[in-house]
């Protein structure tokens, strides 16, 4: 028969499975024989009802359940991520004695403490920087937009501070920037807000010098509040704040 | 669909072995059932195919089909299995060629299967057939595999997956003819009272 090597391969044909040039001349010869046509749409119609056939079981939606439970990666707690709980929690129980003890200060006091609450909620983040630069015409230009004012930082060649990076930060809902220095392995955080946006007329003769066991300093400059704070001695302090007030009445 | 693992230079993480295992859940589980025939043995027979390519998964090798592995390792676990034993007791023949079937026939199982959607009996057939029978025409129609992923999947070569896909389907429309008759004879014989009345 002409047909009979054609045949031999028409499953193979229906399936896809033929080499390329094979295709074409499969292809060619079904549309010029009707006995080869037919037989291959029949396998066709085959494989269609086989495929619909085939799909028959589905599977109960408490044993998919109990599969994906047992497949899932298990959360592992690392060692970082477990004192980063802790000092969590620890924040927490400060955050609220604090907020207690905060109500029955003066506005000067709270402004202070919230100050000292931020430098170490954002120690104790995870990424306490947004934007991570010891550069600081990368640090500043990143403000841009995000707070209502400009600002400057200082120069800090031949210094024993480095920058380490800037983020946003809140103050009574007012946005500020926050700037965190090294020292020696200590972190200082510098705080800038608008002067009139603060919550409270700030007395800097009412400032400790130890707040929280944190060395302190604040000033007014240009319109804007400048907060040092951290837990380096308080001369570091001084000479950082020193630095940054040099920076910024240029 | 294919699920070919472009890694190249990525580490495998276990996120990623439930992100490519789950979506050929269904799938596993309704070859796993036609395999084992009860729900009870499949469940258990896809639980541990998971278990065992997550175990795996790190070995698994990259830029290879993710979706033929899964199905090698179930199909090697069934075959372990207690049910799977008895299926390898009975010898797929390989060699045998089948001939063209020249004859252009007019009401074949195909056609009459598909004018009268005949599903159940199409389902009672393929559970009748050998399990070596079923599983590559399972692989190759419902899982729509290409003869080289069936060739991983059953770890065989190609000509046998070709050879034995042919016979399944020749088998198939063999067990079929006889009962599509009796159907068609008995749809004559009550369309034929009818038309008495």
């Amino acid at each position: 028969m002409v047909c009979e090597s054609w045949k031999a391969k028409l499953d193979t044909y229906v399936d896809g499975e033929l080499p390329s040039e094979e295709m074409r001349a499969f292809d060619t010869h079904v549309h010029s024989c009707s006995s080869c046509s037919a037989d291959a749409l029949r396998r066709v119609q085959m494989r269609r009802v086989i495929q619909v056939a085939g799909k028959r079981f589905t599977p109960r939606a408490e044993f998919r359940k109990r599969m994906q439970q047992s497949i899932a990666p298990k959360p592992q707690r690392s060692f970082r991520l477990r004192w980063m709980l802790a000092a969590a929690v620890v924040m927490l129980v400060v955050g609220t004695l604090t907020s207690a003890y905060l109500g029955k200060r003066s506005g000067t006091d709270q402004v202070f403490s919230e100050i000292a609450d931020l430098h170490v909620a954002t120690l104790a983040s995870s990424s306490p920087v947004d934007v991570i630069s010891s550069d600081r015409h990368t640090v500043k230009p990143w403000f841009q937009g995000k707070i209502p004012f400009a600002f400057d930082l200082p120069e800090l060649q031949n210094s024993e501070f480095a920058l380490l990076g800037g983020r946003m930060t809140y103050l009574d809902q007012t946005p500020g920037a926050h700037l965190i220095y090294d020292v020696r392995k200590h972190h200082i955080s510098v705080f800038v807000f608008q002067e009139r946006s603060l919550p409270a007329k700030l007395d800097e003769n009412s400032l400790s010098p130890k707040k929280l066991s944190f060395s302190m300093e604040t000033w007014s400059q240009g319109g804007l509040r400048y907060f040092v704070i951290g837990d380096a001695s308080a001369a570091d302090i001084d000479v950082l704040a020193k630095l940054v007030k040099a920076a910024s009445s240029i | 669909m294919f699920y070919y693992v472009d890694v190249s230079g990525a580490r495998l993480q276990p996120d990623s072995f439930e992100e490519l295992a789950m979506p050929l859940f269904d799938s596993l589980y309704n070859f796993a059932r036609w395999l084992t025939g009860n729900r009870e043995e499949a469940e258990d027979l896809v639980q541990e195919t998971y278990a065992k390519a997550l175990k795996g998964f790190s070995s698994f090798q990259l830029g290879t089909n993710f979706r033929a592995w899964m199905y090698r390792i179930l199909h090697n676990t069934f075959l372990t299995s207690r049910s799977g034993l008895k299926v390898r007791m009975t010898v797929a023949l390989d060699t045998g060629e089948d001939g063209p079937e020249l004859a252009v026939e007019r009401d074949t199982p195909e056609t009459i299967l598909v004018e009268r959607s005949n599903r159940e009996l199409l389902q009672s057939v393929i559970e009748e057939l050998p399990a070596y029978f079923r599983e590559i025409l399972l692989l190759c129609e419902v899982e729509e595999m290409s003869y080289q992923e069936i060739s991983e999947t059953l770890s065989v070569p190609l000509g046998t997956v070709m050879s034995r896909l042919s016979r399944a389907r020749k088998t198939l429309r063999d067990r079929l003819r006889p009962q599509l008759q009796v159907g068609t004879e008995t749809a004559g014989i009550a369309k034929g009272t009818n038309h008495g009345l």
